[in-house]
């Protein structure tokens, strides 16, 4: 089975962009719009991986991540932060809030999909 | 198949629009002070995906501007920054620049650079004003911005930790190789822990000489990447079991930071000491099994590389709505005009079907005539809800005169403020497109003629700022707007002499205060001294009544002198149907567009004054107003009806010329499908359109304005014949 990625973004254009990259890259792609959206598809999917941007409407990326470690079953899921912020603050603020990795955007999207590669093991 | 990332660029675009435009409500709202928390989110949330997708277009100016832009507003947001009126002002400006960098990414234009830059300017006074501004991210032409790993992480754990397992082959030992020469030269990698693992090893009386039998494993503390360790195993890859296992995963320690083009940056996090993670990496790694359980099988959709059915593209591509849940749907605007068009014919065939059964005499009480009365409300039911798929809120247009507001006040130097209501109401999606210049030219109006200097609001006791107030509202089936200032009214003595001066009216013409009030929408008025730039290049309020007109509307005016003017427009919601007076002449059926025809009047035989080359003109209210006889007009007849036998309908063209059109009776108001006569027939002067009626007859749909044209070359200027007995206004 391919590897189920789910992405978690506002913006209509980056979440397109994300899907065209990884299923060009043979993954399977879950699409949420904010991280209520993101819970919401949780509840009855298991991604091998999940990538969230963090200014979002309704939940940020930061209360998605906490929300998604609360869960004992998700601990181990990695999920990348993908921002455009650069700031140390909020990096790792994402860090401590269970992110497994951080990826400032604009994506390369061979490299993303090879960071997701990795993480999902 | 079209080009998907062409369609992702448009989707962006499309977004920015969006995003400006809650940009802008936004930033207006903090400036009312009707802001909420959530508005600076909102706010700083536009910017800040403008400036994400941007990059992924590696649209670069975009990128940087919105950069900055973004600092300030997250200083806002945090607190560091007070969204003071002259910081509003700034951010104001700096959503208009942004708005023309987008549009210059969309369509290829440039922007102003010295103004881009002046803000830029503005925006680092702002931002060093709070605390410690994160750098602009250079273009991504320049090298990928310094790493800023060094101090992110002074509480990073431990460097990351590869693990080795090393087994000697029996040939390696052979082959004179020293295994504590390779260890030693592995410790130079990096600090590292050894484990022999003697577990093989067998008893000494079966021990084989040149056996190997011995397992290191190592715990290398290094940020060094795999080669550098297998270019130590270098001469023994062969003869030995080498597993070297990365820290987390193959050549990805945890903190590792991988930069790619365009400012691409992959940062992993090392694990927290916390976590579950935090033990053996590469255990921990393997796979929960939750994230090995089964998926549900409904949204189970294999993203194979094999080709794909259409009909799985369509299952994904449901699967994908499903997930990002979306009010929404796009659709052909075709595709709705043609169900318009299916509609308009559905109305007509209803009405027939109505007609028919009403002459065959069937009982309005039988079960036949109450069916058809159920057919009619459910056929105008249809008909409205398949208008309202082409009607959009008329937002849009709003939001580009805030705008527009900003940059006239500037430049007239007065201050304006702008009030906008009932930006919700629907109206077809054409007339919006059509509405946006005579709206902006209103709205410049009331700015640059309609409001006072300052100073003279302030010698007239009213406040410095003046107010224009834009509103739309539905009102009996058509769309209201109004726009509306608290200037000084209309200046009815400049008006009426300057109408005089240009020979529009009479110099002893009595006219009432409306009808002053009206004269400014007289082609090439103008009470300015000089046409100034704003109010549009010698172009008057003649040309909002005209474009207006076009669309099947009407334009008012109430004025109060020292308190302001509301100028009025009513549009029809669609242009698909039109309200018409059905007239006949000459025994045919003809529609005449309501919103042409000022009044009826019934002719009286001494109004009438005969000119010559057949033309009559009427005695109207001072003024002499040629008289068209439709019938004739159209070819059906050469004989002139009497005009006292025959009704009149006093009509205006463009640009308010009027003539007084002869019909042989009115029939009564109904809206009617507009069916083009161009693209069934061919163009037939004279008349606009067609329509089909109840009966099933082609009714045409008479062109105003041509007719009116006509006549007036005819007659000439009537007004300034000589041989017309002089009147007394009545």
């Amino acid at each position: 089975m391919s590897t189920t990625v789910l992405t978690v973004d506002d913006s209509r254009a980056m979440r397109d962009m994300l899907r065209h990259s990884l299923i060009a890259a043979g993954f399977r792609v879950l699409q949420a719009e904010d991280g209520v959206h993101g819970l919401e598809v949780l509840e009855t999917e298991t991604p091998d991986v999940i990538v969230t941007d963090i200014n979002m409407p309704r939940m940020d990326g930061f209360g998605f991540i906490e929300a998604v470690r609360r869960d004992e079953t998700r601990r181990a899921m990695p999920v990348l932060v993908l921002t455009t912020e650069v700031d140390v603050e909020k990096k790792n603020r994402a860090r401590a809030a269970g992110a497994t990795g951080w990826i400032v955007k604009p994506f390369d999207p061979v490299k993303l999909v090879d960071a997701i590669r990795r993480v999902a093991a | 198949m079209e080009d998907p990332m062409a369609a992702i660029r448009e989707t962006f675009f499309q977004e920015c629009e969006e995003q400006l435009a809650e940009l802008e409500a936004g930033l207006i709202a903090m400036e009312n002070g009707t802001a909420e928390v959530e508005t600076v989110n909102a706010v700083f949330r536009a910017v800040h995906s403008m400036k994400g997708g941007a990059g992924i277009f590696s649209l670069d100016a975009l990128v940087r501007f919105a950069h900055v832009f973004e600092t300030a507003l997250d200083k806002v947001r945090s607190g560091d920054l007070a969204a003071t009126p002259p910081v509003l002002a700034v951010f104001l400006r700096a959503a208009d620049v942004l708005a023309d960098l987008v549009r210059a990414a969309r369509e290829g234009g440039s922007v102003d650079e010295t103004r881009t830059a002046a803000l830029v300017e503005e925006f680092n006074h702002i931002n060093d004003a709070g605390a410690n501004a994160p750098p602009v991210p250079p273009a991504p032409a320049a090298a990928p911005p310094p790493e800023t790993t060094d101090g992110l992480f002074e509480d990073a754990p431990q460097p990351p930790v590869w693990k080795i397992v090393f087994t000697p082959r029996p040939e390696l030992y052979a082959k004179a190789n020293e295994t504590a020469l390779l260890l030693r030269e592995l410790s130079r990698l990096g600090e590292m822990r050894v484990t022999l693992d003697a577990a093989h090893l067998p008893d000494l009386n079966v021990l084989d000489p040149e056996g190997a039998y011995l397992t290191w494993h190592i715990e290398l503390v290094s940020d060094c990447d795999e080669s550098a360790i297998q270019h130590v195993f270098e001469f023994v890859e062969d003869d030995c079991t080498l597993e070297i296992t990365p820290p987390v995963a193959p050549g990805f320690a945890p903190g590792t930071v991988i930069t790619g083009d365009n400012g691409f940056k992959f940062e992993f996090f090392p694990p927290a000491e916390d976590e579950p993670e935090a033990e053996a990496a590469p255990e921990a790694r393997a796979p929960d099994p939750t994230t090995e359980a089964p998926v549900p099988a409904v949204k189970e959709i294999p993203v194979p590389a094999a080709p794909k059915s259409p009909a799985v593209e369509a299952m994904a591509a449901k699967a994908e709505t499903a997930a990002a849940v979306s009010a929404t749907i796009r659709v052909d605007l075709d595709r709705v005009d043609r169900m318009i068009d299916l509609v308009g014919e559905l109305v007509i065939n209803e009405a027939m079907l109505s007609q028919r059964v009403m002459e065959a005499g069937i009982n309005r009480a039988s079960g036949v005539a109450m069916a058809l009365e159920e057919l009619e409300h459910l056929t105008r039911e249809i008909q409205d809800s398949v208008m309202a798929i082409r009607a959009q809120p008329v937002r849009s247009v709003f939001q580009r005169m805030p705008r527009l507001v900003r940059e006239v006040a500037a430049q007239t130097g007065k201050q304006v403020r702008l009030i906008t209501e009932g930006e919700g109401t629907e109206v077809d999606k054409t007339v919006i497109e059509r509405i946006a210049d005579p709206l902006t030219h209103m709205i410049r109006n009331a700015i640059d003629h309609g409001l006072e200097s300052t100073e003279k609001r302030l010698e007239a006791g009213k406040p410095a700022e003046g107010t224009v107030k834009l509103t739309a509202l539905h009102r009996s089936g058509r769309i209201v707007l109004e726009v509306s200032d608290d200037g000084g009214g209309i200046n009815r003595a400049r008006v009426k002499q300057k109408a005089i001066e240009n020979g529009l009216i009479a110099p002893d013409a009595q006219l009432s205060e409306e009808e002053i009030d009206n004269l400014i929408f007289l082609p090439g008025f103008s009470t300015a001294a000089k046409v100034s730039d704003i109010s549009g290049r010698g172009v008057g309020m003649d040309v909002v009544k005209q474009s207006v007109t076009a669309l099947g509307g009407r334009i008012s005016i109430a004025s109060r002198p020292g308190r302001g003017s509301t100028f009025t427009l009513s549009l029809p919601l669609t242009l698909a149907v039109l309200d018409g007076m059905v007239i006949s002449a000459h025994g045919h059926t003809l529609i005449i567009p309501l919103g042409a025809i000022v009044e009826t009047l019934k002719p009286r035989a001494q109004d009438v004054f005969p000119l010559d080359r057949e033309i009559n003109v009427l005695a109207l209210r001072g003024g002499y107003v040629p008289m068209v006889d439709v019938a004739a007009s159209l070819g059906y007849c050469d004989q002139f009806v009497e005009p006292e036998q025959s009704v009149a309908l006093l009509v205006e063209g463009e640009g308010g010329v009027r003539a007084v059109l002869l019909v042989d009776a009115i029939h009564g108001q109904r809206q009617v499908v507009i069916k083009s006569l161009e693209a069934n027939y061919r163009a037939v002067p004279g008349i606009a359109a067609a329509t089909v009626m109840g009966d099933g007859r082609v009714a045409l749909i008479l062109d105003v304005d041509a007719v009116v044209r006509n006549a007036r070359s005819e007659a000439g200027r009537v007004e300034a014949r000589a041989d017309l007995p002089a009147l007394e206004a009545n």
